[in-house]
């Protein structure tokens, strides 16, 4: 059991591989809970992680198809069970987040906790099956439906932007795979194959379950005892390792065009961290981000969008497992180059050490603010405590936050010295407009 | 000071109508680090014609929009910097009715309301910063352009709409909002931003009497006059046109639907009339409705698919729609069940469940702050508690909801507007 300054923290195996994480909130409606399998990130295996849940949701033993199952859930006063697909780093997270109104709200006797952890365990290890088989009606269903939304990532052009440059950027490693693999690989799965694939989650897959909420922890560890019972007790996986690749494999920077139809062009920019991630200081990290372009009061918003209107929206992200730095940006077609030259002078900024006072503290304050405020949704309390799991070593995520108020300046510099730019993806439109502006500069 | 308590849904209420016509809300969470602040006007992007002083004013689309850009800049500087310093996020919204200006932090957060409300209500322009922001909107309306779900929404309302100002996109055309120059932005600011015309509501850990002498020592102390405003004459329930459709960078086909309900103007009715057409919906079109699933298993639509209701400018209207391989049949189904509903009533065992369902929903919405504040505000302007929905919920009968389909969801009135892959 840990005591931060937030929250009461428990943490037990329930078998080997099967962790649980019970973290004591109370000033919620509802708490929730989330099952989560664990594997190394892949580009085989993607697309069937990302079913599986999808799948399993459909129906179980006793609830076969979506009318009794919604039923039920409805009748729980909508506890909702949703599928979810986590990427960190290189592993792969799936299964499923829960969520129920707490009883004291409720008429009485509800014991939702039970109930809800009863029916996504039952959905989990039995789901609709004929003759030891998922329905293939609902593979064949759900196979299309995430057919279409991996085909769908293209409506969001931004988030598309993103997706292309870690492809590129990532095209021989696994980050390089999307959080729900590729269309391709999913039209090969068959309810043959997902049947084995459930089975060797089931069996090696290390598992995290969390639960957020006001319940006490023996009572939590009892419902998912009870629950799981039936969970194989095999020898599970370690949790998988990330691939950090610590600088670009060429000197000069790759640079990625491609046009589709859109009026605003998707600058994004891709960095590795260099030697800072052999021993990575998290609290320094999280500073350099919130100081170059992960906050309003960075140096990105504050230029690049504030004092030279060359974009609409800028900022800047790090994934601390895989070491890698990312810019993105909506701007005209024409502001493309003074954009990007003016996103690595900040850079170089940061790098120099030019970083005042006031961008110090202010990089503080938004940091402990968003953790703070994070940990005052149920959503966010979870993600940041199930993060907080996954790295190695784990850490307490309310001790790390408050850890960024010792970090200086030198420590910052550090972070930022051996980030180096390794590929740019710029998407352009290819209308009329963005010729005639060509035309305009000749 | 009022108090409001609230204990089925352990939540409490204080509230104070300030001498300057401000009305103050509080809403007290022990234990919650983060604190928000929520700062409204009875003004959207639907409030383009109005009278103040015995006189009507024209306005271009786009103004209420833009003031809420421009406000964040102080003579001394940019808010969004003096809040961002602070820790605090801030952040704003216009919408066809109101505009809001908020953010959530959890130190320094006296200091950050001051700011807030120093803000918006003293307004500094130039003819300069206002041609800037003119470039700043433009991008933002061409972000729109791109933006499927934007076209959609859009090509439903004009096809709903003859005249109504719905039928315009809250931030305006890049030609409506070139004729915006900073004396509109100070007039259409000194009528629609006076106390009178406002509501705050703070949601966090705080002590009320601070919040309540906060905002009356930094706000200006005189009241005034509320404007009258003007959408057009009544429009009936047939739609303009029943059909939009258009190509775009997509890549499954998608559509909105709607239909034009009868309005009810305000006061506790229309909480009811909401809560009464959500679960109308929730029983034609929800996730447990028999049509949903039997669309859902053919594969004709995804977990996507969905509804709202909304009203604006004295009228009212329901949105329905999702990607869906073909959406014209998924149209056409949905018109077949609602005849079919209307003709053999409803399943009042499923009705049972959705109702539990939507007591546990709205429940779990008051885990979230800025749920809170602006259901408490859009309450102070429409004239409802909106802490009373859990109890009407309770109270709904079957025949209110079959009723509410009968006088209101008729397939003729529907319209559809359908973006396809190109």
């Amino acid at each position: 059991m840990v005591t931060n300054s937030k929250h009461t923290v428990y943490k037990t195996q329930l078998a080997p591989g099967v962790s649980l994480t019970c973290v004591n909130a109370g000033r919620f409606k509802s708490s929730s809970i989330t099952i989560n399998f664990i594997s190394t990130l892949n580009k085989k295996t993607a697309s069937a992680n990302a079913l599986l849940p999808r799948v399993l949701r459909r129906g179980s033993i006793n609830y076969p198809d979506m009318e009794s199952l919604s039923a039920l859930l409805d009748d729980l006063y909508g506890v909702r069970v949703e599928p979810i697909v986590r990427k960190k780093g290189e592993m792969h997270c799936v299964g499923f987040f829960v969520d129920f109104v707490d009883d004291r709200y409720l008429p009485g006797g509800e014991n939702l906790l039970e109930e809800a952890t009863k029916i996504a365990c039952e959905i989990l290890l039995y789901p609709a099956a004929k003759n030891g088989k998922l329905l293939d009606e609902y593979v064949q269903s759900e196979k299309s439906n995430l057919i279409d939304d991996i085909r769908a990532s293209i409506n969001d052009k931004r988030g598309y932007a993103l997706d292309r440059l870690l492809e590129e950027m990532c095209a021989d490693e696994a980050y390089g795979v999307g959080r729900l693999g590729s269309e391709a690989e999913a039209a090969k799965i068959t309810c043959e194959s997902l049947t084995a694939h459930h089975h060797h989650l089931l069996s090696s897959a290390k598992i995290e379950l969390m639960y957020c909420g006001l319940a006490s922890p023996e009572r939590v560890e009892n419902a998912f005892r009870s629950a799981l019972k039936d969970l194989p007790h095999e020898k599970r996986n370690e949790a998988p390792k990330t691939t950090v690749i610590l600088e670009p494999n060429s000197d000069a920077p790759r640079r990625v065009n491609e046009t589709l139809d859109v009026t605003q062009g998707k600058l994004t920019m891709g960095f590795r961290l260099g030697n800072f991630m052999k021993d990575p200081d998290l609290p320094a990290l999280m500073m350099l981000n919130a100081i170059y372009g992960g906050e309003i009061s960075s140096k990105l918003f504050q230029n690049v969008r504030e004092r030279l209107s060359l974009c609409y929206y800028v900022n800047s992200m790090v994934d601390k497992y895989k070491g890698i730095m990312i810019v993105t940006s909506g701007v005209d077609f024409s502001k493309c180059d003074d954009a990007q030259n003016e996103i690595l002078s900040l850079l170089d900024e940061v790098k120099r050490g030019n970083i005042s006072d006031t961008e110090l503290t202010a990089a503080r304050r938004s940091i402990i603010n968003s953790i703070n405020s994070a940990l005052d949704r149920l959503g966010g309390l979870e993600g940041l405590y199930f993060d907080s799991t996954l790295n190695t070593p784990p850490y307490d995520p309310v001790t790390l936050s408050e850890k960024v108020l010792e970090v200086t300046k030198e420590r910052i510099i550090d972070a930022a010295s051996g980030i180096k730019l390794d590929t740019i993806y710029f998407l352009s439109g290819n209308g009329e407009e963005n010729e005639a502006e060509a035309d305009d500069d000749t | 000071m009022t108090h409001n308590q609230y204990t089925n849904l352990g939540e409490q209420v204080y509230s104070e109508k300030l001498s300057n016509g401000l009305s103050v809300f509080v809403v007290p969470k022990p234990g919650f680090y983060k604190k928000f602040a929520y700062f409204a006007t009875n003004y959207g992007g639907v409030d383009r014609r109005f009278k103040i002083a015995d006189k009507w004013i024209d306005t271009p689309a786009g103004v209420a929009h833009f003031l809420e850009h421009k406000l964040f800049e102080t003579k001394d500087g940019n808010a969004l910097d003096l809040l961002s310093q602070n820790g605090a996020s801030p952040n704003a919204y216009t919408s066809n009715d109101l505009t809001a200006y908020y953010f959530e932090c959890g130190d320094k957060f006296r200091e950050n309301l001051e700011i807030l409300l120093s803000f918006v209500s003293i307004p500094y322009f130039t003819p300069e910063s206002v041609e800037k922001e003119q470039g700043i909107i433009t991008q933002e309306i061409r972000m729109g352009e791109d933006d499927p779900d934007f076209n959609l929404y859009y090509g439903l309302l004009k096809s709903l709409y003859k005249h109504k100002p719905l039928r315009d996109s809250v931030a305006g055309t890049v030609e409506s909002i070139g004729q915006i120059t900073s004396e509109l932005l100070y007039d259409c600011h000194r009528i629609f931003y006076n106390p009178s015309n406002m509501a705050l509501c703070v949601v966090g850990d705080v002590d009320p009497a601070d919040i309540f002498d906060t905002a009356h020592k930094t706000l200006p102390q005189q009241p005034g006059e509320v404007p009258l405003r003007d959408y057009g004459t009544s429009e009936s329930l047939i739609p303009e046109v029943s059909r939009a459709e258009k190509a775009m960078d997509v890549s499954l086909p998608v559509f909105n639907a709607g239909l034009k309900i009868n309005p009810v103007s305000c006061g506790k009715e229309k909480l009811k009339l909401e809560i009464i057409s959500y679960m109308a919906l929730e029983l034609m079109l929800g996730h447990s409705s028999p049509l949903y699933l039997r669309l859902y298993a053919d594969g004709q639509i995804n977990s996507d698919f969905g509804f709202s209701v909304d009203s604006a400018a004295k009228t009212a209207y329901i949105v329905f729609g999702g990607e869906a391989r073909d959406p014209q049949f998924v149209f056409a189904e949905v018109q077949k069940e609602i005849l079919k509903i209307c003709e053999g009533g409803a399943d009042t065992e499923l009705l049972k469940r959705i109702k539990k369902a939507s007591m546990g929903s709205t429940i779990r919405a008051y885990n979230s702050f800025s749920a809170i504040a602006s259901s408490i505000s859009e309450g102070h302007f429409q004239d409802f508690d909106s802490f009373d929905a859990i109890n009407i919920l309770k109270a709904v009968t079957v025949d209110d909801i079959l009723n509410f389909i009968a006088d209101n969801i008729i397939p003729d009135h529907m319209a559809i507007s359908i973006i396809n892959p190109l």
